[in-house]
């Protein structure tokens, strides 16, 4: 058992809200990251989706202004244990996005701008729980946290989120991405504190 | 001896230690040197590192690298820690603690970024802020062996308060050469405006590349990839540059 | 691909991106022209910061090893790669092209450690290590 640092405190402060188990609330909005930044231009951004049977359908920065937007208040969870409360997101809901897109996929693989990729189940994006947000707290989506555009599934562990998203590939096969390859768990619901493979 | 001493932890994996802080210096406004006592140490190289690992109340942990101020002579070791505002670890570490207090920490650790007693070709190290601190040990080394291989230290600091060990880095130290440079406020009288390392204060430093010196930069990320493409310019092989990057300094 | 350097030390200021090989969309321009911005970008530490994780694996200093990067050819010491992290694990990178040349990622019984983007690793097994 690690010996406790007297009067050690870290960033954290405590919580009025219910915690999944073991996070701590933060109040500012930690950038974590696992390459540089990439600088997508709108001009050149796409976001597609591409069915197990190769079809595609693609949508330009100006095609994803001009549908129907969402504003959702959400509450963050990463699995590095910080959760952040009650945050303003603007977004198209993904429902809209795969609406018409004829699929039996079972499960996802999202692609994003810089080479992340993350899986999980095709259910998981629908149904109200997903969106490809593009504001943040009122303002345009900074590039550290993911902009121009990223995938927003706030039921999910964080690392599910994919920033500097671009595509979504799906497949009746559950295939691991970037964290998912090096122990983090397939599914990542964070009330069930499942983090890593195996919890 | 500290070689024997670490060749010692071959096929032994590292674990935590506890340490106790049994002094502390302050250094700049910013900048504290924790004296640790930790039993058991195997002794280190100069330019090597621990992990410390801090443990709230509540079981919430942390881990952040320090480097080694202090030569390798065995009994007590020395880190010195420079406060980064709204950090997370360092302000603590630099203001709330309180001799008789217990740190957790791993190492030494890092077989690259060290200076060796034997090696014979001449040195420069160049440090950007509390990049100062594991060159400042392989000052140390040098000087508590007697060693005379030629040293040079070019040491950026933002205001003349912000220089760490400026007294024992005044002090005469035969073979060593010591040049400040100052980024936001100079001293008075000085010749030179403040502004960020130049090619031309790398110039009047850098060995000539013929004599195969090796250059050691520590910092700050964006510091040390300035200064280690300014001697690439220079034309020092890339293979004698040793760098050792902290993060980024938040401003 | 971008020019192989002979050492890590070089860096590079464009790194390349290299697709995920089984990305649908590998061939579209917008996926290879990410550009990334070096002036504001240095959030990043090297490869020393691996010496204290790593020796919670390995007995000898792997810091020190040489490693070849699958992306680009480079060869240089691990101490020199560019580390992104800590959470959620660690991600080092070459600094020539920009390949995730090796990761570690540090559970709570279990640590994984990935190498596909070296193609070896040299140690040097001389007596003072
Ligand atoms: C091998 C090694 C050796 C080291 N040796 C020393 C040493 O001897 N002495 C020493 O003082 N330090 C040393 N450091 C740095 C040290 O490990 C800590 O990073 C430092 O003390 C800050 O920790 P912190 O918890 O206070 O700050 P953190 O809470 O980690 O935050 C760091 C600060 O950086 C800034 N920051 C963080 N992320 C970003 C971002 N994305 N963009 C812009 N700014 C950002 C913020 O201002 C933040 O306050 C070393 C680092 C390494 C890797
Ligand atoms: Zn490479």
């Amino acid at each position: 058992m690690a010996i406790v640092s007297r009067g050690f405190q870290g960033r954290r402060r405590p919580s009025d809200h219910r915690l999944p188990p073991g996070q701590y609330e933060t109040r500012d909005f930690p950038v974590l990251s696992a390459g540089p930044t990439p600088r997508v231009d709108r001009d050149a951004w796409r976001f597609s989706v591409v069915t197990e049977g190769n079809e595609r359908r693609s949508w330009t920065w100006s095609e994803l202004m001009a549908l129907p937007a969402e504003d959702r208040v959400v509450d963050l969870h990463c699995v590095t244990k910080w959760s952040k409360f009650d945050t303003p997101w603007r977004g198209v809901s993904l429902d809209l996005l795969l609406r018409d897109v004829d699929t039996e996929a079972e499960f996802a693989l999202v692609h994003s701008y810089g080479g992340y990729t993350t899986n999980l189940p095709l259910k998981d994006l629908l149904d109200g729980q997903a969106w490809i947000a593009y504001r943040y707290d009122g303002r345009d989506l900074a590039p550290e946290h993911g902009g121009p555009a990223r995938l927003l599934v706030p039921h999910l562990y964080l690392w599910k989120s994919a920033k500097w998203v671009r595509s979504l590939q799906l497949s009746a096969r559950d295939e691991p991405g970037f964290w998912e390859t090096a122990g983090y768990h397939d599914y990542g619901d964070p009330w069930r504190e499942q983090r890593y493979q195996g919890d | 001896m500290a070689r024997a001493a670490v060749s010692g932890r071959l096929g032994e994996r590292l674990r935590w230690r506890v340490a106790t802080l049994v002094g502390q210096r302050v250094e700049t406004p910013a900048a504290r040197t924790l004296v640790l006592d930790v039993p058991g140490w195997p002794g280190h190289l100069a330019g090597q590192h621990v992990d410390l690992r801090l443990t709230a109340e509540d079981g919430y942990s942390t881990q952040r690298s320090y480097s080694i101020a202090s030569a390798p002579d065995g009994a007590s070791l020395e880190l010195t820690v420079q406060r980064v505002s709204e950090g997370e670890v360092s302000p603590y570490l630099a203001q709330d603690l309180l001799d008789g207090d217990l740190l957790e920490l791993r190492g030494p650790v890092g077989g690259w970024f060290v200076w060796r007693p034997e090696q014979s070709e001449p040195i420069l190290l160049v440090a950007g802020g509390s990049g100062i601190v594991p060159l400042m040990a392989m000052i140390r080394a040098r000087r508590q062996l007697g060693v005379t291989t030629p040293f040079r230290l070019l040491y950026s600091v933002r205001t003349p308060e912000d220089r760490m060990y400026v007294d024992e880095l005044q002090a005469p130290d035969p073979g060593l050469e010591v040049t400040f440079l100052y980024t936001r406020q100079v001293p008075e009288d000085w010749p030179r405006f403040p502004s960020r390392i130049t090619e031309k204060d790398m110039a009047a430093v850098a060995w000539p590349p013929s004599m195969l010196a090796t250059s050691y930069i520590c910092g700050p990320t964006a510091f040390v990839e300035y200064a280690a493409d300014l001697l690439v310019e220079l034309g020092q092989p890339p293979d004698r540059i040793r760098t050792e990057r902290f993060g980024p300094t938040g401003d | 691909m971008p020019e192989p350097a002979h050492h890590f030390q070089r860096s590079a200021h464009h790194f390349q991106h290299t697709p995920h090989p089984a990305d649908p969309f590998a061939d579209e321009p917008a996926v290879t022209d990410v550009q990334y911005d070096d002036a504001v970008d240095d959030d990043y530490e090297d490869g020393n910061a691996l010496a204290g994780p790593l020796s919670e694996l390995f007995a000898v200093d792997v810091v020190s090893a040489q490693g070849q990067c699958t992306g680009c050819g480079t060869t240089g010491p691990i101490a020199q790669l560019r580390v992104y992290g800590p959470g959620p694990g660690l991600v080092a990178r070459c600094p020539v092209c920009g390949q995730v040349v090796l990761r570690v990622v540090r559970g709570t019984e279990s640590a994984w450690l990935d190498l596909r983007g070296t193609v070896s690793l040299q140690f040097r097994l001389g007596a003072d290590r």
